[in-house]
């Protein structure tokens, strides 16, 4: 799948944006006035900021409003409401927090959910997908769940959950990655059922539809990046996970390491993100013998 | 909304028969010059000129080399356009309820004024049959024709996809697939029609005749042994020649 920088920068900052505003959302004693303005100032930052780059990859972003629709058949469009509605939700009860020092329990509860509900509803864009056997399970989820809640702890500075979190999502991100490599292969679905020619031999493409690539070609079998996959990886693990739990559990706390901690770990994100895109497999690849 | 129709009144398809596609792409080129005059956007080109042109297609023909166990390769042209699958995915996935299917004859179609061009239902359609129109923004797709089909300002022959009034080997059958006695079902009945990728659980509409098992290089003529040669080993003087050439240095053949 190609890697489009806008959707990748969107599901990288939101991600984070809504774990922080979770946490933010279920503090016992949340932080008021100034500090409070700071932390809900990230927190709307990073998911609105992430919300209006998916926008850029929009042939028609004029018209994104209709997205909200259609919530009875489409995770798209549950995510467009989850998001709204969480954003809402929190917007008031950051409001509350500033400039009134109130702090309403119930609708940061209810913020909080709607947060991890809009993280739920962006993966599950993905692994509805049939056409995409790497993403069509249900451990795609739980790394973006886990992801977003580990990021969102970091970000609050919440040390020891972070440290678990941290753990937890790096072992869902192994998983992932083991299972995903053998997905396309156990999903039964190759040359022989895409063409229906598969009994009656080896079936090989002799020649694509046209003399160079189209859509098609460009938005699902993109393969550029598979050669460093294997590096990718391993930066991406270090970067997300290694490098703040080293920071977070051994060193002695400072703002400058936490600084760093947050900066590997979004950088790593943003890594494990694009290999997301870059190394799935699309089925429509069987048709250009290709994939 | 993209809740899909529990049941459509007819199942209008295609059947493409892989036996007689000759691999002329005149359905390609028919496709895409009354889709892009008619219905909806035009399919636009980038670089038509230029290096690596590309352009929007409802429709394209891939071209396979089948090798079975024993025998000899055979080559399928494979015309693949919009299958209108019964449960299609394409339709569910829409965020603005731009994609639909009809009621009335099962045709997918794309509400172009609606579709913010987000590209999801291209990617949950298995079979490559929708294609995010590079100038437009929108998503494209084969509309069965459902310009011409029921347009009674054309001629009664021409009330038929492009792609199937156009094809000059008769490769392509257009009629109602729910219906069984009618031609489209029989022709699948009779000769086996089959679905792509049925795991996908889509159910497409469009079905695919199988290319007919082609002669066998070991077939002998009745006339086979009065064709034998008469002679295994050359004599006279082509014989001769033989024996000569192989003497000469540079060893026998």
């Amino acid at each position: 799948m190609h890697p489009a920088p806008s959707v990748i920068i969107f599901s990288t900052l939101s991600g984070l944006g809504f774990g922080l505003l979770f946490w933010l959302g279920i503090d016992l004693t949340p932080p008021t006035g100034g500090v409070a303005f700071a932390f809900f100032f990230i927190g709307f930052a990073l998911a609105v900021g992430g919300l209006l780059s998916s926008t850029f990859h929009l042939g028609h972003p004029e018209r994104a409003w209709r997205a909200l629709s259609q919530w009875r058949t489409s995770w798209l469009s549950r995510e467009g409401i989850c998001a709204v509605a969480a954003l809402c939700v929190m917007g008031l009860y950051a409001l509350c927090l500033i400039f009134f020092a109130t702090h309403i329990v119930i609708l940061g509860w209810i913020g909080a959910l709607l947060s991890l509900l809009t993280v739920f509803t962006t993966s599950m864009i993905y692994a509805q997908l049939d056409t995409v056997p790497r993403w069509k399970t249900p451990l795609t989820p739980a790394l973006y769940l886990s992801f977003s809640l580990a990021g969102g702890a970091l970000l609050s500075g919440r040390i020891t959950i972070a440290i678990a979190l941290l753990a937890i999502a790096a072992v869902i991100q192994i998983f992932w990655w083991i299972r995903g490599d053998n997905a396309l292969t156990i999903s039964g679905t190759d040359m022989g059922t895409a063409t229906g020619l598969g009994e009656r031999g080896t079936v090989r493409s002799m020649a694509h539809p046209h003399t160079a690539p189209n859509y098609l070609v460009k938005e699902f079998i993109y393969v550029i990046g598979r050669k460093h996959a294997q590096k990718l990886r391993v930066i991406a693990f270090v970067l997300t996970f290694a490098l703040p739990l080293v920071i977070l559990a051994l060193l002695p706390f400072s703002h400058i390491l936490a600084a760093i901690a947050v900066l590997s770990h979004i950088a790593g994100v943003a890594t494990s993100r694009w290999l997301f895109f870059a190394e799935a497999e699309h089925v429509v690849g069987h048709y250009y013998g290709m994939r | 909304m993209t809740d899909l129709p529990t049941q459509t009144d007819r199942s209008l398809g295609l059947v493409i028969d892989l036996d007689t596609c000759v691999g002329c792409h005149a359905c390609v080129i028919s496709c895409k010059g009354w889709n892009t005059e008619n219905y909806g956007a035009p399919l636009s080109d980038q670089r038509p000129y230029g290096t690596e042109p590309m352009g929007t297609f409802l429709n394209r023909v891939h071209s396979y080399e089948v090798q079975p166990e024993d025998g000899t390769a055979q080559t399928v042209h494979f015309p693949k356009s919009c299958l209108h699958c019964e449960s299609a995915p394409c339709v569910i996935v829409c965020p603005t309820g731009a994609s639909y299917k009809r009621v009335e004859d099962g045709i997918v179609l794309v509400n172009e004024d609606h579709c913010i061009g987000c590209g999801l239902c291209a990617w949950a359609c298995p079979y490559g049959a929708r294609e995010l129109d590079q100038e437009e923004g929108v998503m494209k797709k084969c509309t069965l024709c459902v310009d011409r089909i029921y347009n009674e300002n054309l001629p009664k022959e021409d009330q038929i996809p492009s792609c199937v009034r156009t094809c000059p080997a008769g490769a392509r059958h257009f009629g109602d697939l729910s219906d069984p006695n009618s031609d489209v079902s029989q022709l699948v009945e009779s000769r086996g029609g089959f679905d792509l990728m049925p795991e996908m659980g889509t159910k497409p509409v469009n079905k695919y005749l199988p290319p007919r098992p082609k002669d066998s290089w070991d077939d002998q003529s009745l006339l086979a042994p009065l064709l034998k040669p008469v002679a295994e080993e050359p004599v006279g003087f082509l014989g001769w020649l033989d024996k000569a050439l192989d003497k000469l240095p540079g060893g026998s053949a």
